[in-house]
């Protein structure tokens, strides 16, 4: 009986069902992620200008990265750009979730507001928005200038700044942590307070003793997430600074530059890969960290 | 003691609302000189409200690029965003279903896949997914930023299906195929009705990051006339195109305006999306 199932019958067991039903992640999974990174992963070891075929050239561009100062900057600028936006921005988040926390009738107002800057911030619109406000004859000059009339110009997006001025784009985007921040904070034992207040504990204590601790996996969370993005941040750099500054040179933009602009494909498959193991990396440390601050009820 | 309650309760708002304030003023800003004639933008900047309004940026601003209008860019976004985000909704349902309710060998292993997509961001994709692309001739077509999405790339939205389903009691499959439903039927019949919430906050946050995602049209698109709103914005504010400010802030405005729309419509589900799953906005 078992043996002589049709063609019909098979297609409607669970296993069958199961593996039907996954198809699609499979063919996604393959045909646009693993191949194409494998593929990639030739082409690091290769010359290849997308044109001709790419011909074997072994660690040419692994040792070309390394000894171009272009690649260095870049990193230097993702790395400043990855470690003081992102700290600063979990801690704001967390700040105005505090705040936000008491309720109101307005205060779903308030969260929408303070959320909106995250959901249109990658936006070229708001990327357009920000260059014109920060440049010499922008926004900000003339409004300070308009307070203080001795105060002398500015170029917010000279080499030295325009990083600070990125970094500030970030930061204003801080509503997607503040709300995961938000829905933590209400899930923490009310009682616990009370009985941190029985025990004579302020509320600066209390915030220090009992919400800081449970918050914990929400902080890990939250940087986790916002490392990573910050560290292959395109689009602000690439209509901000246009990509010609080294400060402000992101890897993605230095990658997209050799790629597109150099023409140099292999090298910048190497990139790609460079960019996947330091990501790799820097997601490890942060996980191996964990149970060094995270508490864990 | 009542008194100094109601006074800290006045300075909290006076405080958050000035906040407020400081955080969208930059949008504000743009939208108010949008309105404003664009000789005087950048003269009158620290005066945020228009003393003469006027629609003439946007008007300019419209035309375009080349024989192009915002017209056309817009039903270019339009085409696309829809497009992947109906792909997604489809194909993340699907698979979630398989892997949060039938029993199948390697559903552990495609799991694991599924989370990776996740740790895997597309800036390092870019150059890979390009190339093959490239190989399979798919550059300067929709293609690359399409037809990935029907095949459930994106694995948080395959997770956040997974987790919706996972609230949605058993005793409701099986009594579906006690009275004879297939497991397909099951989803079609059972699963599907119910996750629609869920679907919901999924189609937002699909299409909102199709909508804004500049680097796939700067990767994939050639001809002006496919450009989407983000490319077309671009080229549009680039200094050497261009030097008025009035329809540039115009156009920004006006592209921003179906997210914000989306936004303040299902800002509920939106704000439950984040807190649930914790995806980014």
């Amino acid at each position: 009986m078992e043996s002589k199932k049709t063609f019909a019958q098979k297609l409607s067991t669970e296993k069958a069902a199961g593996y039907i039903c996954s198809v699609p992640f499979v063919i996604g999974f393959l045909g646009f992620m693993l191949i194409p990174m494998v593929i990639s992963l030739y082409y690091a070891f290769c010359d290849y200008d997308i044109v001709s075929p790419p011909v074997f050239s072994g660690l040419k561009n692994l040792k070309k990265a390394f000894s171009e100062p272009r690649f260095w900057m870049s990193l230097r600028a993702t790395a400043y750009f990855a470690l003081i936006g992102t700290p600063l921005k979990v801690i704001f988040a967390l700040i105005v979730a505090l705040i936000l926390l008491r309720n109101s009738k307005v205060s779903g107002i308030y969260r929408a507001v303070y959320y909106m800057p995250s959901i249109i911030g990658g936006s070229v619109a708001v990327a357009f928005l920000w260059k014109r406000m920060f440049q010499p004859d922008g926004t900000i000059n003339r409004v300070i200038r308009s307070v203080f009339p001795e105060y002398k110009l500015i170029n917010w997006l000279a080499d030295e700044r325009a990083i600070w001025v990125l970094i500030l784009l970030t930061v204003w985007q801080f509503g997607s942590s503040m709300l995961i921040f938000l829905s933590s904070l209400k899930q923490i034992n009310q009682e616990l307070y009370e009985a941190a207040e029985v025990d004579g504990a302020n509320k600066w204590k209390q915030f220090w003793k009992v919400t800081l601790p449970l918050l914990t996996p929400t902080v890990f969370f939250n940087l986790l997430q916002q490392t990573i993005n910050s560290l292959l941040a395109f689009t602000q750099s690439w209509v901000i600074t246009g990509g010609t500054q080294d400060t402000t040179r992101f890897y993605a933009v230095y990658q997209y530059q050799e790629a597109f602009t150099n023409r140099n494909a292999g090298y910048a498959s190497c990139l790609a890969w460079i960019m996947l193991v330091l990501v790799s990396i820097v997601t490890f440390l942060l996980f191996k960290s964990r149970s060094k601050w995270v508490y864990d009820a | 003691m009542r008194r100094k309650r109601i006074i800290g309760t006045i300075i909290y708002h006076i405080l958050v609302a000035i906040g407020a304030f400081v955080m969208i003023y930059p949008l504000l800003w743009m939208v108010f000189s949008s309105f404003k004639p664009t000789q005087t933008i950048f003269a009158t900047a620290s005066q945020m409200i228009p003393t003469e309004w006027t629609l003439d940026n946007y008007i300019t601003g419209w035309k375009g690029l080349q024989r192009y209008t915002f017209g056309t860019f817009f039903a270019n976004s339009f085409i696309i965003a829809m497009g992947a985000t109906i792909g997604t909704l489809l194909s993340s349902s699907v698979v979630a279903y398989a892997l949060q309710r039938l029993n199948f060998g390697l559903k552990k292993v495609l799991f694991a896949c599924v989370l990776s997509t996740m740790m895997l961001p597309a800036q390092i994709l870019m150059i890979p997914q390009y190339l093959w692309f490239s190989n399979l001739g798919w550059v300067g077509t929709y293609y690359p930023m399409i037809l990935p999405y029907w095949f459930a790339v994106q694995g948080f939205f395959v997770y956040l299906i997974m987790n919706f389903i996972g609230g949605i009691p058993k005793e409701l499959d099986e009594a579906a195929k006690i009275d004879g439903c297939s497991y397909y039927g099951i989803f079609a019949r059972i699963i599907l009705p119910l996750v629609v919430p869920s679907l919901i906050t999924c189609a937002i946050f699909s299409f909102i990051w199709r909508w804004d995602d500049f680097l796939s049209a700067l990767l994939y698109v050639r001809s002006v006339k496919m450009y989407p709103v983000a490319m077309a914005l671009k080229t549009f504010t680039d200094p050497t195109s261009s030097s008025d400010y009035g329809a540039m802030f115009a156009m920004s405005t006006l592209s921003l305006v179906p997210i914000t729309i989306i936004f303040l419509i299902f800002q509920k589900s939106l704000v439950e999306g984040i807190a649930s799953s914790g995806i980014k906005g």
